[in-house]
């Protein structure tokens, strides 16, 4: 058993209990043993102590999109170096995509990648299965098998799903297990040989465009399979405007949906893509300025429900080369904190609903423990610097993986000490120097 | 032009990255080497000790005989890669190959290379200077510059001039140079041709779009058709050669709406008799020819400029 915690001063923020005050926390084998006010709860124990005045105790920040790449693409990140990089990220859970080689179609693929995040330790791993065989869009993969090993949803992230009724099938059979269906939404017709957003940038600089309509036809099609089924999706990395109005109108129609985006989509536009930056190149593409705004909008109105990094590591043989060629993707896990801090400063919504978005709701959609700082649940807890000043550079970065458009830039705000189950995973030494 | 005036560019990529005074400077040069080619003896010392390495990932008959043809004028050494010959077919990437040509030394790389961004790409991480022989559907910057020098010889000037681009405007490099070019110096561009082959934002290029073909040659002083690749069709761009002769075609009729003293030019490749009718490819109005001529002058100029000719 970890030795007790007292998390002490912090500024407690807790909104599945309605909290968001000063108050002292305190850890015992492994759970939160008692949240209460500053001072009342010093004399009860001898561990580990933090005075954490200014800082925010959250619950542990849970990301429900990212690519571990193990099994088979160890050289862009394996499960112990990317839950690492969660960890200093400040998250205590991660939801990994079936994308590995070989594909997690299967339960022995499931087990190995939970077998594997028990040997690290860093981070809570969910895996989440593939839709169809191999991600080839053909049958159904083995749904029970996978929910038995340990999988809590099912997605196409990478394969899209082109065919209609097999997407329809997956979100009726899905309810026999009780997964989650992911939808990346995308029409492989219309983004066809697309590399960035379509728009006068991609014809001046000679590339081919992938139009929002490509992601928005498909939001479109599960949107009404969903309905049509009664059963709910989740709708991967939303890009575009109109995609983000279709899932508004879909909520307030009743229909069970929920979304995340990442956030390079609510910080940066095509414009990042100029001078052919492969750093800048993923799927769905950096929009419009006017994409970005609806984004933040609908992160602050709750059409977008969560906020999750799509961390998509890449080595530089992948990406320093012709643009076209160029892998998709950028990691995420350790600027998802200062990224989303920069909306709070600038009063698009509060560190209350920061914390629904990274936190509360991505346990709920998954079905997951977490998300909460009630007494007696596991000690799964980040505490964040709000003011913390850093330079992100390509050295600090704990992820194998290095394909960050964000490397150079001044960023505010930080996670400073994650703890997992009672365990501190993450420590900003400078933090703490005593 | 500015007395104090200056070429002073490293690499040439694109034509956005010119100025009108740099493209000014690039045509009077090359109006002054012109007469070179048509010497007894067609060669002058200027490059002496000078390499320059042709590397050319996509087949070019035309491009590639210009540069080696103006490289040689000038009395540079000139050596041609192939990808088929190059260790490319062998997994190497376009970085690497291009750091193993540099530590030859080379004073410049000419690249043609069917991914955009390509030749910046080249020039970020070499020494040499690098010329852009045409880079995906990005630019074909000598190409857009002989085309400007042909039409300043036939018609004495280029601004105020109406040139109208017919044809594949979205997978041209050909177009996108144009369009860039002959608007920083003052002409009017409008381009035409099936709607699934006008990019998005080509106005931003500084074109007008037409929805006919007609309709865009009116009162325009040059015609440009454009090659249409055959692939394109399988792709539902548009369902057949014959279709695309029919209305997107520069045909005897078209040359006629345009007026009686429009030109007539084609980067080649021709496909005779569809986007070019045959007795308009060898008429009167045709400077297709001129335009390879201008060619040479004009890739000599530019390693003239570009390499310092000291």
């Amino acid at each position: 058993m970890p030795e007790p915690i007292l998390l002490k001063n912090g500024r407690v923020i807790d909104p599945a209990n309605g909290i968001d005050q000063l108050l002292d926390v305190l850890i015992v084998g492994g759970k939160i043993n008692a949240v209460s006010q500053p001072g009342t709860l010093s004399a009860r124990i001898d561990g580990l102590v933090y005075d954490l005045q200014g800082k925010w105790v959250v619950p542990g920040l849970i990301d429900m999109h990212v690519h571990l790449r193990e099994p088979g693409q160890e050289y862009k990140e394996t499960i112990a170096t990317g839950t690492c990089a969660a960890a200093a990220g400040g998250f205590t859970a991660v939801a990994s995509m079936p994308n590995t080689k070989p594909v997690n179609d299967n339960q022995t693929v499931t087990v190995f990648i939970l077998t594997k995040a028990a040997e690290a330790g860093f981070a809570r791993v969910y895996p989440v299965g593939a839709i169809s065989s191999g991600s080839k869009g053909e049958q159904l993969a083995e749904f029970g098998d996978l929910r038995q090993a340990g999988a809590v949803a099912v997605s196409d992230d990478g394969l899209p799903v082109g065919n209609n009724q097999l997407m329809r099938r997956a979100l009726e059979y899905a309810g026999n297990h009780d997964l989650l269906v992911i939808s990346h939404a995308e029409d492989l017709s219309l983004s066809h040989n697309g590399t960035m957003n379509y728009g006068p940038l991609a014809t001046r600089l000679g590339l081919q465009g992938i139009p929002p309509v490509a992601e928005e036809i498909m939001i479109y099609r599960d949107l009404a399979l969903a309905e049509f089924t009664g059963r709910p999706i989740h709708i991967a990395h939303v890009s575009t405007r109109e995609s983000l109005a279709l899932i508004r109108r879909a909520k307030a129609k009743g229909v069970a949906v929920t979304a995340e985006t990442a956030p390079h989509y609510f910080t940066l536009t095509e414009l990042a893509v100029d001078g052919y930056n492969t750093l800048a190149k993923m799927n769905p593409p950096l929009r419009t300025e006017a994409d970005v705004v609806a984004v933040q909008e609908a992160l602050r109105d709750g059409t977008l429900d969560a906020i999750a990094t799509d961390h998509a590591p890449h080595s530089e043989i992948e990406k320093e080369m012709e643009f076209d060629l160029a892998a998709n993707g950028i990691i995420g896990l350790e600027t998802a904190v200062p990224l989303t801090l920069r909306l709070v400063r600038e009063n698009q919504f509060d560190a209350r609903r920061m914390v629904e978005l990274l936190s509360l709701n991505p346990a709920r959609i998954l079905g997951v423990p977490g998300g909460t700082l009630s007494v007696g649940a596991p000690a799964d807890i980040t505490i964040i610097d709000p003011e913390k000043k850093f330079i992100f550079t390509e050295e600090s970065i704990l992820s194998k993986s290095k394909n960050s458009p964000f490397i150079g830039w001044e960023l505010q705000g930080k996670a400073v000490l994650t703890i997992l189950e009672g365990r501190i995973t993450w420590r900003q030494d400078s933090d703490f120097s005593s | 032009m500015d007395p104090e005036y200056r070429f002073s560019h490293k690499h040439l990529l694109g034509l956005a990255d010119l100025s009108a005074e740099d493209i000014q400077s690039v045509l009077q040069t090359a109006e002054s080497f012109k007469e070179i080619s048509s010497r007894a003896i067609k060669k002058v010392p200027t490059l002496r000790g000078k390499t320059i390495i042709n590397f050319f990932f996509e087949p070019s008959t035309r491009t590639r005989l210009s540069f080696e043809v103006a490289a040689k004028r000038m009395s540079a050494d000139t050596f041609n890669i192939s990808s088929s010959g190059s260790s490319t077919v062998k997994g190497e990437t376009l970085i690497d190959t291009a750091r193993n040509l540099a530590a030859m030394n080379p004073d410049c790389i000419i690249l043609r290379h069917p991914r955009s961004g390509s030749a910046r790409l080249l020039a970020d991480h070499i020494n040499a200077s690098v010329i852009n022989a045409g880079d995906g559907t990005h630019e074909h910057p000598s190409q857009g510059l002989l085309d400007l020098m042909t039409v300043q010889e036939a018609k004495g000037r280029i601004a105020g001039l109406k040139v109208a681009i017919i044809g594949d405007i979205a997978h041209s490099r050909v177009a996108h140079s144009d369009i860039i070019g002959f608007s920083k110096m003052g002409a009017s561009v409008t381009v035409s041709g099936p709607a699934t082959l006008i990019p998005p934002g080509i106005e931003e290029l500084g074109a007008t779009v037409s929805r006919t073909v007609l309709e865009a040659v009116e009162g325009a002083d040059v015609i440009m058709a454009l090659r249409i690749q055959k692939e394109r069709q399988q792709e539902a761009l548009f369902p057949s050669l014959r279709e695309y002769a029919k209305f997107f075609g520069i045909s005897p009729k078209v040359v006629d709406t345009a007026g009686p003293e429009a030109i007539v030019m084609h980067p080649g490749p021709i496909n005779r008799g569809v986007e070019l009718d045959p007795k308009i490819a060898d008429g009167s109005r045709s400077v297709i020819l001129e335009q390879v001529t201008n060619g040479v002058a004009v890739r000599m100029a530019l390693l003239y400029l570009i390499m310092g000719g000291d």
